[in-house]
């Protein structure tokens, strides 16, 4: 049985710590309302490139000549996965979801008898996969110390794909993120970058006849980096709502978690400190009957 | 009447600009071009310059690069690197101008060349 001062400084202790998860809770929850209005203010950019992109490969006719961003260069040989993860942890499931994703998509692609290589953005993914598939990591990018992640870092990891590719380092291109569904569902998504994913929008059946200027060829080669590094901030538009969400979820659960403790201690304590009143009244009482 | 056609100039961030127009001047690659009411679908894409929705200045803005469409009487802008011509301010362009002259005397292909001279004319003819 612990004594009435240590019950009262774990009491102690459990409200404080509810205290920090109360504030991290408070915070999460701004962020997120401006994490969900901006990736809400970002989609119908990514919406309408993907949009052209998609009326436009409908013109292509010659796959063997079209860019090798769109269709591939017919390998599949070596496939790219692009982790997207947190910096920061205590943000519940958020980030082992989209490693637990990504590992299973790693074993078969590797089952597969197929070339990986990895890299991941955000400290926690790295953490979290290194120990299992350090071998495969080629590159950790980490944001970590930028205030903000705008649509320059998403050019940057475009541009570090793009030259692997021109490398021929590897033939297609995953990324690993969490789309967020709402506060409390984030779902972990692979989509594919290179060659451009055409199969989920098939049912779209506008046709246009464009003109172009200067000539296909040359807006595609312009269009489809653009495309990637749309794709890119996307996904961290989405991963950063996720997060917020998937912290404030967390931070929820435990300061209830806390207060939940708080009284079961409480009553531990007030138990405890009755059963010592009782336990010197008895010895009170039968020292003076003794007498 | 003439009823115009649907303009949005989309930037990953945010929707810069939509509106109901009659005219719009877009610098295209290979020249400024003017979009009117049924113009035939096209798609190309801008180097620097000044798309000029209108007579007033706040709703002209400058670009680096983007992509434009337009179909079915909707012309449509995504460009990473809009700014509309009011918010930029005079040190900055000079700083612009700056940085464009020291890239334009680096080693650079004929189509960098032609980007960033364009860039070069457009900035100094902010700047007057």
């Amino acid at each position: 049985m612990p004594s009435l001062d240590d019950l009262k400084k774990r009491i102690k202790s459990v409200k404080s710590t509810q205290k920090i998860t109360k504030a991290m809770k408070m915070v999460a929850a701004a962020k997120l309302k401006k994490a969900q209005e901006e990736a809400e203010k970002g989609r119908p950019y990514s919406e309408k490139m993907s949009n052209i992109i998609l009326n436009l490969t409908k013109t292509v006719n010659d796959p063997a000549n079209a860019p090798k961003l769109l269709v591939g260069n017919g390998d599949d040989k070596t496939y790219l996965c692009v982790v997207a993860t947190a910096d920061r942890g205590l943000c519940g499931g958020f980030n082992t979801n989209i490693c637990k994703l990504a590992r299973k998509e790693f074993k078969k692609i590797l089952d597969e008898k197929k070339e990986l290589k990895i890299i991941t953005i955000g400290s926690k993914g790295h953490d979290q996969l290194k120990r299992s598939f350090g071998n495969y990591i080629i590159q950790n990018i980490s944001f970590k110390n930028r205030k903000k992640i705008s649509f320059k870092e998403a050019e940057e990891i475009c541009e570090i794909i793009i030259n692997l590719y021109n490398q021929k380092q590897f033939d297609k291109c995953i990324i690993f993120y969490n789309n967020f569904k709402n506060v409390i569902t984030q779902i972990p998504q692979n989509k594919q970058l290179i060659p451009v994913d055409l199969e989920n929008s098939k049912n779209n059946n506008a046709e246009f006849n464009y003109e172009f200027e200067p000539d296909e060829e040359e807006i595609l080669d312009e269009l489809l980096p653009k495309n990637i590094s749309t794709q890119i901030y996307k996904a961290f538009l989405e991963n950063a709502a996720s997060e917020q969400g998937s912290r404030m979820t967390a931070m929820d659960n435990a300061t209830r978690n806390a207060g939940e403790l708080v009284d079961k201690l409480t009553i531990n304590y007030n138990r405890s400190r009755q059963a010592s009143i009782t336990k010197e009244l008895i010895e009170i009482i039968s020292g003076a009957e003794s007498l | 009447m003439e009823k115009g056609f649907n303009t949005e100039i989309i930037s990953p961030t945010k929707t810069l600009f939509k509106s109901t127009l009659k005219e719009v001047i877009v610098p295209a690659f290979e020249g400024q071009m003017t979009i009117m009411e049924n113009h035939i679908p096209f798609v190309t894409f801008m180097r620097p310059g000044i798309i000029i929705c209108s007579n007033e200045d706040e709703n002209n803005f400058f670009v680096e690069d983007g992509i434009v469409e337009f179909s079915e009487n909707k012309l449509l802008i995504l460009t990473s690197t809009a700014v509309s011509i009011n918010d930029l301010e005079t040190n900055q362009i000079s700083k612009l101008i700056d940085e464009t002259q020291k890239k334009l005397s680096e080693n650079l292909n004929d189509k960098e060349r032609y980007v960033f001279s364009h860039k070069l004319d457009v900035l100094k003819g902010i700047s007057k």
